[in-house]
């Protein structure tokens, strides 16, 4: 290979990922008084953050003052079915507050309370009113509000050392594509700028992820381009392992027609608001699927369901206000039974129900989104909707106090999506912006002290740089193979079909099979044209982090033989307890993704102690719930 | 993608005719395409077909594809807009679309523009100041307080308002001294903001921001995809009020007994704030057309002959009181006797990278 022209930076914290995570652990980082880098894949600001607009989740007590972070661990507890790394949901608990105040130091204007505080407001799973929010843009806010603390910093570097970047700088459109190691410290970071195609080379002991999630390996999704599991695919190469990646947030209702809304979530107060799904053949086909244990609660024929709007409390629910798991599978049995859109999802309709008038008062966001993205008349066509990949819960196991990974690597912290544990088999709407705030900052702050206590820095080794360069070429030097764009078409048809929302051992072990042909294709895929912004080469080099994150996602939803929140297996319908008790844990052998049980974590027994037995009794075996009885016992 | 049917509604999907502008910064051309175009579908959707398809390697910034991340900026038929916004439906059948990059800003590749222009600017706009003697957590403000300052917060910074902008559109040259309405948003959102406690925002958007070359013309809040009313709500009120604390002869008695912290009464087209280095922000980039230059660099350079790069002031309107008119009461005027004939900014002796002229002997040994 010819001489290839490598810029070199020194830093003693690289962040990579520029969300909300990513710019929380910059700041404490660079408040730390070390020298940070931000990464981010996109231009500074327009992270994926944006697109969350319910709030962030914070038990300030605001609205309802009996609320406190004991009532919001709960919360996220139960809301993550027990599985959730209880150490990372005290934490988040506990810490949410003071995380959100700060933001208002740095000139976050939330929405406000009559007597002038932040207000809260209610949302799925929160007992008590609790979300921050400006509107429905509070991922906006958070992002802009980071951005401009950032810059605030740079302000003061300049007037300190005459530089805007002398200790903080913002690498804007770099992808980073190989972590590298010093035996097994981390000792930078190799990736290239998206703009020139030119590459770049960190030096630093410390790296922070905060890359986000995997969504675009689903064909139906809500997440930006930027979701290709980066930071998932770098840690388990530098040694990390992963959880939970058997856990994905399908929402029931997103847009799957027309193409410019596809993925698009259509908010659940739709079908609160009188919105019925319906086949192909205009059924109303929810009353097929209620479940035996909700029969009490749920409607059985359609005059009951329709009097229930008016009168509540003598009639029961519409089945279209199942769980969204239930809703999910419904959805997917008619499309699967060929009842479904030409699209792939199935009609929702709110047109029929409602007068017009009526629905744009009701849903006024919801109405003016798809007029103005869609021109789709919300009060006058039904939606197309289907099940859309949302969130992943999966992601690096990481100490829940500093975010350091665990495995062989040292050196590497996770927050945000990229990591995993804090939110379970199932994420409470809400919980993820608190989530970037308070283990992005503690992220941040545990990379720089671990970056100050070494006594050397480890050194990147020059074979390391070598082959990484070579693997970046290497799709811009093959003209034989295939487009990038077919095999992540490919890709996305395996996941969604066979590893979707609802889950049967067959398919999964058909699509472990159909990945590892992936595989072969991938490694050979072929990018034309130049290094300067080419998309296509881009999409060559993230494609193999999105293979592996999708094994890892494969091999664990096979096997979890049973359906606890974000994973549902159509063998294995119900919750079962002993397998509460373990993490699935994955790591890399050579190429090969391997698996592994590993017990979570126990409870503390003042924690545990916050739920009622009859509740508890849901989801522990036996043997824990004789132990919690020997606990109350001895209280008493 | 094999399952995924074409039409929803019947109708087959349409080839349509599309030029793309490709190229980089050395140079390129508007290229033909014929591609499909499905029903629902916007103007990125097509784009990504024909990424996938004819052009694998075509140069496109997106990311939300919901009009929610103001990354996907192009000019579309000549009119600034974000892509994932603009539907197909929106064109005559047959009409040619035309996609071209963001004009204000050099071209990267085909439709991805280096808009660090932005950025730059940004970042020399002071920051949030937060009032001293509030803890985290005690923060009290009103919603109707907030408000204000929210429609200018929505700011998706797609940088439409900043290339549609004819003070920078067509002129490199104004970009120096120039924030633009972004960024003129930004410093009404802190001027609004109730517990921001830094009180010389707008006298400091005029004298450092290059307020004064807005003439109001209204295109940044026509093609502002979050409809934020930039030129009424930001721009007009943050003009009228340094008029107002500038030229209301009470305000300006005030003003000369209780002197307030602020920059030292700017006049409109700033002058001598660098000279007065009362405020911190004095010697971050000031851009000053006039005044004295303490900048050897330039100095030097000027001596070397004709300075073609030099800063050309942009002719600004006289600044006027309510009324319209030009404020000509000497009593209350702020300046000893009348106006100068040059525009009060311009100080003597002209600093050297303003002038023109190279003495024929400048470079010869004096002694």
């Amino acid at each position: 290979m010819t001489e290839t022209r490598i810029e070199r930076h020194h830093y003693d914290v690289v962040v990579i990922g520029a969300g909300g995570a990513g710019l929380r652990a910059a700041i404490e980082a660079r408040l730390a008084g070390k020298k940070t880098a931000i990464i981010s894949k996109s231009l500074f600001g327009k992270a994926h953050t944006v697109m969350a607009e319910g709030g962030a989740a914070a038990a300030m007590g605001n609205v309802n003052a009996r609320d406190n972070w004991q009532v919001h661990f709960r919360d996220t507890m139960r809301g993550g079915k027990f599985l959730n790394n209880f150490r990372m949901a005290e934490l988040h608990a506990k810490e949410s507050p003071q995380r959100i105040w700060e933001l208002e130091t740095y000139g976050a204007l939330f929405d406000r309370t009559k007597d002038g505080k932040i207000s809260q407001r209610n949302f799925g799973g929160h007992e008590y009113p609790r979300l921050a929010h400006v509107g429905d843009r509070t991922g906006l806010e958070l992002i802009r509000t980071l951005q401009q603390k950032i810059v605030s910093l740079q302000q003061e570097d300049k007037r300190e050392f005459g530089d805007y970047e002398a200790r903080i700088k913002v690498f804007a459109e770099t992808t980073i594509t190989e972590l590298l190691l010093d035996g097994e410290r981390v000792a930078g970071a190799f990736g290239y700028y998206r703009e020139s195609g030119e590459f770049i080379l960190f030096e630093a002991p410390a790296v922070v992820l905060a890359t986000g999630g995997v969504g675009r390996s689903y064909k139906v999704t809500s997440n930006s381009w930027e979701y290709t599991g980066d930071g998932h695919a770098l840690a388990l190469r530098a040694g990390a392992t992963l959880i939970n990646m058997e856990f994905l947030q399908f929402h029931p209702t997103g847009m799957v027609w027309p193409p410019s809304v596809k993925g698009i979530l259509v908010t659940e107060s739709v079908r609160g608001d009188g919105g019925v799904l319906k086949n192909s053949e205009g059924k109303r086909f929810m009353f097929d699927y209620v479940p035996d244990v909700f029969r009490k609660q749920y409607a059985d024929n359609e005059a009951e369901a329709d009097r229930w709007y008016k009168d509540p409390d003598n009639n029961r629910r519409p089945p279209e206000l199942l769980p969204r798991d239930e809703v999910a599978r419904a959805i997917n049995s008619e499309v699967k039974a060929g009842r479904g859109t030409p699209a792939g999802g199935v009609y929702l309709d709110i047109a029929s129900r409602l007068p017009a008038e009526e629905i744009r008062r009701r849903l006024p966001s919801m109405y003016h989104q798809f007029k103005e993205l869609a021109d789709v008349d919300i009060t006058k066509e039904p939606m197309e909707v289907g099940p859309t990949c949302h969130y992943v819960m999966g992601g690096v196991e990481v100490d829940p106090d500093s975010g350091a990974a665990y495995g062989t690597v040292r050196g590497l912290f996770a927050a945000g999506e990229v990591s995993g544990g804090m939110h379970g088999s199932n994420r409470l709407g809400g919980n993820s912006l608190s989530d970037l705030l308070v283990f992005g900052k503690r992220a941040g702050g545990h990379a720089a002290s671990y970056a100050d206590q070494l006594t050397a820095r480890p050194k990147v080794s020059v074979t390391a740089v070598e082959a990484a360069v070579e693997t970046a070429l290497a799709p811009l030097q093959r003209d034989t193979g295939e487009s990038p764009y077919v095999l992540q078409q490919d890709l996305q048809a395996v996941m969604g079909e066979l590893v979707g929302i609802i889950r049967r051992e067959g398919e999964l072990a058909d699509a472990l099979g159909k990945l590892a042909e992936l595989r072969e294709r991938v490694a050979k895929v072929s990018a034309a044209g130049g290094r300067r912004y080419n998309p296509g080469w881009h999409l060559a080099l993230d494609l193999r982090n999105m293979l592996v994150v999708s094994e890892c996602t494969a091999k664990a939803a096979l096997e979890r033989q049973e359906s606890r929140g974000g994973h549902t297996r159509e063998d294995f319908p119900g919750m079962d307890p002993k397998w509460r008790q373990v993490n699935l844990v994955c790591s890399l052998d050579g190429d090969a993704v391997r698996l592994a049980q590993k017990p979570l974590p126990k409870m503390r027994p003042e924690l545990i102690q916050l739920f009622d037995r009859a509740e508890l009794a849901k989801y522990l075996t036996d043997e824990e719930l004789a132990e919690f009885d020997a606990l109350t016992e001895e209280e008493r | 993608m094999g399952t995924e049917p074409k039409q929803a509604t019947g109708k087959p999907g349409a080839k349509r005719q599309f030029r793309i502008w490709r190229g980089d910064e050395t140079g390129g051309d508007l290229q033909d395409y014929t591609v499909e175009v499905n029903e629902g579908e916007v103007v990125l959707d097509v784009i990504h077909r024909l990424q996938a398809t004819d052009a694998p390697d075509l140069a496109c910034r997106w990311n939300c594809k919901a009009g929610k991340c103001g990354s996907c900026s192009m000019e579309i038929n000549g009119k600034p807009r974000l892509s994932c916004m603009t539907r197909m439906s929106t064109f005559e059948d047959g009409e040619t679309v035309t996609v071209t990059p963001l004009r204000t800003f050099p071209v990267i590749r085909d439709l991805v523009t280096d808009v660090s222009f932005n950025y730059e600017k940004a970042r020399e706009t002071p920051a949030f100041a937060p009032p001293a003697d509030v803890a985290p957590g005690d923060y009290r403000m009103q919603q109707v307080d907030v408000e204000r300052s929210q429609e200018f917060r929505k700011c998706i910074e797609c940088f439409l308002c900043q290339n549609v902008c004819h003070v920078i559109r067509d002129h490199e040259e104004n970009k120096q001294a120039f924030s633009g309405p972004r960024f003129f948003i930004r410093a009404a959102e802190l001027d609004m903001h109730p517990l921001d406690a830094k009180t010389d925002r707008k006298e400091y958007a005029q004298a450092e921001m290059g307020l004064g070359f807005c003439n109001i013309t209204k295109c940044c809040t026509e093609v502002c995809p979050e409809h934020i009313t930039i030129t009424d709500n930001a721009i007009i009120p943050m003009k009228e009020r340094v008029v107002d604390r500038r030229y209301d002869p009470l305000v300006w008695l005030g003003s000369k007994i209780f002197r307030r912290g602020q920059v030292p009464q700017t006049s409109v087209t700033s002058g001598h704030s660098s000279g007065a280095g009362s405020t911190g922000a004095a010697d971050s980039g000031v851009h000053s057309h006039s005044g004295g230059s303490h900048d050897t660099r330039a100095e030097r350079q000027a001596q070397q002959g004709v300075n073609w790069h030099r800063e050309v002031p942009h002719p600004t309107a006289p600044a006027v009181d309510a009324n319209g008119k030009l404020p000509l009461t000497e009593l209350t005027f702020d300046k000893a006797a009348a106006p100068s004939p040059f525009g009060d900014d311009v100080a003597f002796p002209l600093p050297p990278e303003h002038l023109n002229f190279a003495h024929p002997q400048q470079d010869e040994p004096k002694h």
